[in-house]
């Protein structure tokens, strides 16, 4: 697989305020990539030196090939991007804004098409200060990808929005990618990066503190999966013979029990095989929320 | 169309769509012309009496001197307005992002600024042109070479305000007071020649002062000499400290 988007150990200053300590990460082309971190946490920072916006002050950066720091011009033509506070003026309309975008970068498609595409034609003389908060993330969407780039970033994306939009915007994401468009996320929400991120660098406190898929997150640092279920039998030792549970606590009819892998699977064939068919059985997994919790926590 | 042209015309779309700053640009100028008109006239001075306006007849002092004024108006409120409320709602940050440089931001500032003058101006002159008497330009390309200069200068006055001041409205009100200070002082409101002296020396470091003087040496066949090389030097220190001190945020 292609790396599109290469990153170590990244540090950026503001005086002595220290925005971006140690961010390492990589982006595979083709994948949506999520920065998940709280607000103040360096994401912004972090993808705003990588789009040569803000100069880094070390570390190794490598954008499409580009030092962002010595070619960010060159770079910038061949990305997308959709910034966190940064707007239009109220009184351009769609279609200028869209004509104006595709000439910055002559080598894009007509910004016709891109206005078809994204669902755009009906708003084409409308105002951008009249859209509403979903359209106007469509148009920004719209004119992120009207220069063809390989690569977006997408900062922010759905604060503000309401469920129905956010839904929306989503969709629009996973069409970014399915065009063959690598994604860069920005998000502070937990579900958003679950629901659309391939893999996950969780920023915490200037520093990247985990990377990897959403499942494997949960994984390494959900503590496990859990099993829950509720029955009358006396003795459950035979559950300390399955290869996959570590523990197993018990609360009157209520047991609990701990392990990894195919949990849940093996415990019910061992209850089966033991003749217990308790009809409450269940499996938990610790979701992302959790997860980040457990890994931004620890430092508060 | 490349990116400035572009650039340029989206600007001045955008310029022709806030209806307040159109009129206040177009027509205060104007206003303030026919108070004066009423106020003093076409008479030269008697002699024996001081000597105002040059000598001249007052329109023929103010018509120049206005065509002046209204590319102060455009360049001076206008232009830094538009570059701080950009930069304040992140506009300049996106444009940046997609590689424009600032080259071609400052140069649509211009452009814009240019076209405004030029529609000012000329509306200025026919409005003046019907309704009272004053000297016909001695050398028209003489006019449009200064009115020229004037534009670039002005324009790159407004581009270092709208580069130093932080918000829009605070670019909005520095640019009005600069113009303000600059209509009363500057030869442009009351004759120069009764200002005290202390208000002649600030008028000295005033560019419209001298874009003023310049103006009408064109309009009058004269030589400005020293206002041009203060004006130039004015709009040259202008680019260069606005262009150090733009931000794209």
């Amino acid at each position: 697989m292609t790396t599109v988007l290469d990153v170590q150990h990244l540090e950026k200053r503001y005086g002595s305020f220290v925005a971006v300590d140690d961010v390492t990460f990589s982006v595979d082309e083709g994948e949506i990539f999520g920065i998940l971190g709280p607000n103040g946490a360096g994401k912004t920072t972090t993808i705003e030196c990588l789009q040569g916006l803000r100069r880094a002050d070390a570390g190794e950066l490598e954008v499409l090939g580009y030092d962002p720091r010595v070619d960010g011009k060159q770079l910038r033509r061949q990305i997308g991007s959709q910034l966190q506070e940064s707007a239009l003026p109220d009184r351009i309309k769609v279609w200028e804004a869209l004509d104006l975008f595709s000439s910055l970068v002559p080598s894009g498609q007509p910004w016709e098409s891109v206005m078809d595409q994204w669902g755009l034609s009906p708003k084409r003389d409308a105002k951008f200060g009249n859209l509403s908060g979903g359209q106007q993330q469509r148009l920004f969407v719209a004119l992120a990808v009207v220069n063809a780039p390989r690569l977006v970033f997408f900062d922010e994306m759905t604060t503000g929005l309401d469920p129905m939009s956010r839904r929306v915007t989503w969709d629009l994401v996973r069409q970014v990618r399915d065009q063959g468009t690598t994604v860069v996320l920005v998000t502070h929400f937990m579900d958003e990066a679950e629901e659309l991120c391939d893999r996950i660098a969780v920023i915490n406190q200037k520093r990247v503190v985990a990377i990897d898929t959403p499942d494997g997150l949960v994984e390494q640092f959900g503590g496990g999966t859990t099993v829950t279920f509720s029955t009358d039998a006396a003795d459950l030792g035979f559950l300390g013979e399955v290869e996959e549970v570590d523990g197993v606590t018990r609360r009157g009819k209520r047991v609990t029990v701990t392990g990894h892998g195919a949990l849940l699977a093996s415990v019910a064939a061992s209850l089966v095989a033991h003749g217990q068919k308790p009809i409450d059985l269940a499996s938990h997994k610790a979701s992302l929320e959790d997860v980040f919790l457990t890994i931004t926590g620890e430092e508060r | 169309m490349g990116t400035l042209a572009k650039l340029s015309w989206v600007n001045l779309k955008l310029f022709l769509r806030e209806p307040l700053t159109v009129v206040f640009s177009l027509a205060l100028p104007l206003i303030i012309l026919f108070v004066l008109g009423g106020v003093f006239g076409n008479e030269t001075s008697e002699p024996g009496e001081q000597v105002v306006f040059r000598g001249i007849g007052a329109m023929s002092y103010y018509v120049p001197a206005y065509v002046a004024l209204v590319i102060a108006s455009v360049c001076v409120i206008s232009i830094p307005t538009h570059l701080a409320s950009d930069r304040e709602r992140g506009v300049l940050k996106r444009l940046h992002a997609s590689s424009v440089s600032v080259w071609a931001v400052a140069g649509a500032e211009v452009a814009v600024a240019c076209v405004l003058s030029v529609v000012s101006a000329a509306i200025l002159l026919a409005a003046a042109w019907l309704v009272y008497e004053f000297e016909p330009a001695e050398s028209v390309v003489a006019v449009i070479g200064v009115f020229a200069v004037l534009t670039l200068g002005f324009a790159s006055f407004g581009i270092f305000l709208g580069s130093i001041l932080p918000t829009a409205r605070a670019a909005q009100a520095v640019g009005m007071l600069v113009w303000f200070v600059m209509l009363f002082l500057g030869g442009a409101g009351p004759p120069p020649e009764v200002l005290t002296s202390t208000m002649q020396t600030m008028s000295d470091v005033t560019p419209l002062w001298h874009a003023v003087l310049m103006m009408q040496d064109a309009w009058l066949g004269l030589d400005a000499g020293l206002s041009w090389l203060i004006f130039c030097a004015i709009g040259v220190a202008s680019a260069v400290l606005g262009l150090r001190f733009f931000r794209w945020e």
